[in-house]
């Protein structure tokens, strides 16, 4: 698959991929659209012929005044014209239609294709992309893609048929008359290039304009309480004045060159329109031959005459006409391709990796300890474990973490974490303590494999985690982050999202466990408030003790606490403490934590600075130590 | 409301203006100019001479200019209004919320304003540049087409007794039936994108719990949901097309039908084949203003939300605002609460304070503790008058905050607040908010004093490193620390800190507060805390809870007479506290 994107990506650009990705979403719909569109392009091109040939019938009968024989040579042709409106108006309904439902199913499937992708990439990319520019890949451009597969490319390909079909039609009448038309048409496309060219440059600075006014506009409503608090208001406002001023501009020209463009084709038109009545009046006064395709099937150069130049003028609003749309186009088809482009990049971006074949399953394990797989939902689990030689072994799932020395970057080259070795035994709870950027989130991070180390091993239950299927992995651990992130729902749903097959109960279970039971019972519809912008009526502690009820009940062997308790005032961390002990029971657990209360009964607590450890051992044995634990615990007495 | 917005309109009401009178005029010569080529074609069908063709020829031609020159003046005209209108229209929007109190804020969220900045405006501004356009245009187009059908055509306008009232039906038909299903569609596709954004704000979660696939799962519904919506309302104005179509095809059957027998019955005296190719342009020309006039009414209506989200913020009264004849001198940094009450709206039921009396010194140094909720910020929060008091009085120097400018006050009264942010630009230009004017040796002492210049030192760009969006590229408790240093800049009577050491070690937060107690004596200090060390050597420590006082007094007084204040102590302290500080 990823093989086929590049070289999709070679063969052409985001526009040909766009539309390729089009026909192989809907292999028989777009095709039949396309017909639609062609049919009801080369009906709407033949009316011309009609109109011609009717007013050479009434040119021929009017002296006469005989409506009697003219209608029966007039209206079979317009019978016939009627008849191929019937299926014109048949193919636009369905292309219409057809329209509709494939721009919108496309759209679809490019958001979803998206959205799938985006799960699948790395940490790393959400660390070095901004969230606003993600968010904008589905909004913008998505939207430009819109407009184009519902408006450019229809009227692309209805004008492209019309004017060739126009275009025959009139090389079928006249010659002469057909290079006046060419003439102007050349003009209308070097007036098109040049004043659209113009404006898409000033599309694009348009663009940039908005990016700088949302990214300002966003951080100031974001400060706007700080703002007050220092009496900043009219800083803002001189600030904002300039970015808005420049917007203005830029938008004030995108637009005027957009729209000056319209009444100059049409008008490059209608004198057209003037110059070819005038040179077909002089070729008629001159009795000129006037050579084409029809005079050529009947034999010899006939001369102009007045039934041809009246359809022919009209042709000839008509190929202006059409030619007027496409240049109306320009626009939308250089934003969509840049909003094409971008939504390739997020596509294209490489997934996160995983060659991990060990996989986590419910198991049974018998009096003599023997594993054995199993359906059913035992509450054990085991790591099942192909081997090359093709057997298969059960290790029973307990929680043993050992990191071998191992170092890490997130860049290659800056080294940030160096020679970390550390054992953790099912039921232990190890602390990591140190400054703001000692590396102690990290570690976590590359436990879980938010992160891949760059030297040295880290083993779980035995087995290399770089073996273990990614997300058998993260289901095995537990955990609960600084910044809280809850998802719009009801707190039971939030709750549930550790184990999404747990029922209320067990939710419920979780909760109290978490100490949260009690707020969640007294808000104003228990477990059945709705949460909405990351639970925002509530208060930054209850949040927390929502996320750590969500991490109990997923019951995972191993648990990492990363700040978990940080906003959660002493009084309460107290209350949470006897429930955050139980949740600890049993398990493996990393913590980190500012306050050193929270990490002192941890079986080992190691000190991190500059990315390495610098200390280990138990409460006790750092305090005799005296080093920088010690420093760190009793740090206010130093001071004096 | 709309008066509201088009009050906005200002400057821009000349190229408003400029922009009807050009199109007037392209409207009149692009009605002519079908009249004079029907002429044009008959004269040649009369073996005229070379002369008159070339007459009517170069009348043509600069009518085509004229047109030309109406044209692209309306385009210029018309988006220089529309742009105007649009900045206009966020300039008066982001200066009504800059005047905005704490609790107008609180109403909006910060997304929301921000999209009524941005999305709705440019909504509001693409109809009015649409509704300039073609509001004129297309009505005047409309009826001169049909005028001038008549004066053609005669009986064979007939035809558009038929085709305009099936047009006209059709198009509200569709209309009337589309609108609402897009107005509940464009509302689920507001909260799709707002789900994208939790998710990617959440990725460490997602990934975390493997739930990947989950996201996925519940993602693909909601916007499969949606897809099908979408469809269901863009098959509605689908039919458009095919109506339009439906109706032009069928006024040049008819023309052409009639028209010859007319031409032919009457020998070309009531009719001339002229006239039927002029039939068959205005006929054209009032089915696509009709056609105009349809999507302009959609598109202003499906701009009708944003309006009124835009309006809502114009409308909105502050809550706040400075009294006619204010007081502009701040006497000291005492502090009084005279049995206040608060509470955030009139509506809430429960008051987040009440019954507060509280007496502080000017110079005195106060310590704030107490659990989540136990309203902290909302008692420091009066004092700068952010909020007003429900009930009682708050006075500060000895005057009622109300009777303030507020400029003064807030000057005076500095507040690092609990969710505190740097802005994007170097560490100086953020620290000269607190003081635009301060020296470089002012805002040295104030780093230090905040123990801030140590590490700001250590940085390789010094005082000039830039500080990205939201303070992403400094710890929280640098953070902390350079927000105090701003705050501190002020040279304020009074200095709020809620909450605002919390990620800074205890050893740190000791020297801030041992720096505040040498150097700035005669500051009132007000201090928020979660740790008990970094309240105990107040002068006076208040115990909040439940939005009550619950306990007041010194460390020693406390630790004597406070029960709840002896168990957090306990707690903070030999059941395994961080740490005990002391100066």
């Amino acid at each position: 698959m990823k093989q086929m994107n590049e070289n999709q990506m070679k063969k052409g650009g985001a526009l040909t991929r766009t539309i390729r990705m089009l026909f192989k979403a809907y292999p028989v719909l777009v095709p039949l659209t396309a017909l639609c569109i062609v049919f009801a392009a080369v009906v709407a091109a033949l009316p011309a012929i009609f109109q011609q040939q009717v007013i050479a019938d009434i040119e021929t009968w009017y002296q006469t005044g005989d409506w009697a024989s003219a209608s029966a040579v007039i209206l079979p042709k317009i019978v016939i014209l009627a008849v191929l409106y019937v299926l014109s108006l048949l193919a636009i309904l369905c292309y219409t239609q057809l329209m509709a439902y494939i721009t919108q199913g496309f759209l679809d499937k490019m958001r979803c294709t998206m959205f799938e992708k985006m799960q699948k990439l790395p940490i790393k990319y959400f660390d070095t992309h901004k969230h606003g520019d993600i968010m904008s890949y589905y909004t913008n451009d998505i939207d430009s893609l819109r407009q184009l597969i519902s408006q450019a490319l229809p009227t692309l390909l209805q004008s492209a048929v019309l004017l060739v079909c126009v275009f025959c039609i009139m090389i079928y009448y006249s010659v002469w008359l057909t290079l006046v038309v060419l003439i102007g048409v050349v003009a209308m496309l070097f007036v098109s290039r040049k004043v659209g060219s113009g404006s898409t440059k000033y599309f694009i600075r348009q663009q940039t304009s908005v990016g700088k006014t949302e990214g300002f506009v966003q951080e100031m409503m974001n400060g706007q309480k700080v703002i007050k608090v220092f009496n900043h208001e009219d800083h803002c406002r001189a600030d904002f004045q300039k970015i808005n001023e420049q917007l203005f501009e830029d938008n004030f020209r995108a637009n005027a060159y957009a729209n000056i463009l319209g009444p100059i084709i049409q008008n490059i038109g209608n004198v057209l329109y003037v110059v070819i009545a005038v040179t077909g009046g002089m070729l008629l006064l001159a009795k000129a031959p006037n050579p084409g395709v029809s005079s050529l099937i009947a034999g010899g150069v006939g001369v102009l005459t007045i039934d041809v130049i009246v359809p022919f003028l009209n042709m000839s609003k008509q190929f202006t006409g059409n030619v007027n749309q496409i240049s109306q186009q320009i626009n939308s088809i250089a934003m969509a391709i840049a909003g094409a482009e971008r939504i390739f990049s997020l596509i294209d971006e490489a997934p996160e990796a995983d060659s991990g074949y060990v996989t986590l399953v419910n198991a049974e394990i018998d009096g003599q300890g023997n594993v054995a797989e199993t359906e059913r939902h035992t509450g054990h689990w085991a790591w099942k474990h192909p081997h090359h030689d093709g057997t298969l072994t059960y290790t029973p799932l307990q929680g043993d973490v050992v990191m071998d020395d191992v170092d890490f970057a997130y860049q290659p080259g800056k080294t940030i974490l160096h020679g970390i070795t550390l054992y953790a035994k099912p039921g232990q709870k190890v602390a990591f303590v140190g400054a703001t950027g000692a590396g102690k989130t990290t570690i976590t991070n590359l436990i879980n494999r938010f992160y891949d180390i760059e030297d040295g091993k880290i083993r779980y239950d035995g087995i290399n985690i770089n073996k273990i299927h990614k997300s058998d992995l993260r289901r095995s651990l537990g955990l609960v982050l600084q910044d809280t992130n809850l998802f719009t729902g009801t707190v039971m749903e939030n709750i549930r999202y550790g184990k999404l097959d747990a029922t209320d109960a067990e939710c419920i279970d979780a909760a109290k466990l978490a100490g949260a039971d009690d707020f969640i019972t007294r808000l104003p519809e228990g477990y059945n408030t709705l949460l909405t912008n990351n639970g925002e009526n509530l208060s930054q502690g209850q949040r927390q003790l929502i996320a750590i009820a969500r991490a109990a009940v997923a019951d995972p062997p191993v648990m990492i606490l990363d700040e978990a308790t940080s906003s959660i005032d002493t009084r309460t961390e107290q209350i949470v403490q006897r429930g955050m002990d139980k949740l600890m029971e049993g398990r493996t657990v990393f913590v980190i934590a500012h306050r050193l209360s929270t990490v002192k009964n941890s079986n080992v607590i190691m000190v991190l600075e500059h990315g390495r450890i610098i200390e280990r051992g138990s409460h006790e044995e750092l305090i005799a130590k005296k080093g920088q634990y010690y420093q760190l615990y009793t740090g206010a007495f130093e001071l004096e | 409301m709309i008066k509201k917005l088009m009050a906005c309109i200002r400057e821009y009401k000349r190229p408003t203006l400029l922009t009807f009178l050009f199109i007037v005029g392209e409207v009149i010569i692009e009605c002519l100019i079908p009249f004079i080529t029907a002429n044009l074609v008959n004269q040649m069908k009369a073996d005229m001479e070379m002369k008159t063709l070339l007459t009517i020829g170069i009348s043509l031609v600069v009518m085509a200019l004229v047109s030309l020159c109406c044209g692209g003046l309306a385009g210029y005209t018309s988006a220089k209004a529309s742009a105007g209108f649009a900045k206009n229209l966020r300039h008066d929007l982001f200066d009504k919320i800059q005047n905005f109190s704490f609790q107008n804020i609180d109403k909006f969220s910060s997304s929301s304003l921000v999209t009524r900045l941005t999305t709705d405006v440019s909504n509001v501004q693409m109809s009015y540049m649409m509704l300039i356009r073609t509001a004129i245009r297309s009505p005047l187009m409309f009826i001169f087409s049909i005028i001038m059908a008549y004066i053609m055509g005669g009986a064979l306008a007939t035809t558009f007794v038929v085709v305009i009232p099936v047009l006209a039906v059709g198009l509200i038909l569709v209309t009337r039936k589309a609108m609402p299903a897009f107005r509940s569609v464009f509302k689920k596709y507001d909260k799709l994108n707002e789900s994208i954004e939790e998710n990617v704000r959440a990725m460490r979660v997602v990934k975390g719990f493997a739930r990947e696939d989950y996201e996925i799962q519940k993602f693909g519904k909601a916007a499969g949901d949606i897809c099908a919506d979408f469809t269901k309302a863009e098959r509605i104005v689908a039919f458009n097309n095919p109506l339009m179509q439906a109706c032009l095809y069928f006024n040049m059957l008819f023309v052409l039908t009639i028209g010859s027998k007319l031409v032919i019955e009457s020998m070309g005296a009531s009719l001339d084949v002229g006239q039927i190719s002029s039939m068959l342009t205005y006929g054209m020309q009032i089915l696509m203003s009709l056609m105009m006039i349809s999507m302009i009414y959609v598109m202003v209506t499906m701009s009708f939300e944003s309006m009124k989200r835009i309006d809502e913020v114009l409308s909105e009264q502050s809550s706040l605002v400075s009294p006619a004849e204010a007081v502009t001198e701040v006497k000291d940094g005492s502090i009084d609460f005279n049995g206040v009450s608060f509470k955030y709206s009139e509506k809430a039921d429960r008051y987040a304070l009440s019954d507060i009396d509280l007496h502080i010194r000017s110079g005195m140094t106060v310590g704030i503790i107490g659990g989540t909720g136990s309203s902290k910020s909302s008692l420091v929060q009066l004092i700068p008058r952010l909020y007003d008091a429900s009930e009682g009085s708050v006075l500060v120097g000895g005057v009622d905050v109300k009777k303030y400018d507020l400029v003064t006050l807030r000057d005076s009264v500095a507040m690092v607040l609990q969710k505190n942010l740097l802005f994007s630009g170097t560490i100086e230009e953020n620290l000269r908010w607190g003081n635009e004017n301060a020296t470089d040796e002012e805002i040295y002492e104030a780093c230090k004093l905040a123990q801030a210049d140590e590490f700001i030192s250590t940085l390789p760009n010094g005082y000039d490193t830039y500080i990205e969006q939201g303070g992403t590229n400094v710890s929280g408790g640098q953070k902390q620390r350079l927000c105090i240093a701003r705050a501190l800049l002020k040279k304020p009577k009074i200095l709020i800190l809620d909450d605002s050491t919390s990620a800074v070690d205890t050893k740190t937060d000791a020297l801030i507060r041992k720096g505040f107690a040498d150097f700035i004596p005669e500051t009132t200090k007000i201090i928020i805390a979660q740790r008990i060390s970094s309240v105990q050597n107040a002068d006076l420590i208040i115990i909040m809870n439940n939005g009550t006082i619950a306990d007041m007094g010194s460390h020693d007084e406390l630790m004597r007479t406070s029960e709840i204040y002896r168990e957090i102590f306990e707690e903070q302290t030999h059941g395994g506290a961080d740490d005990e500080t002391d100066e």
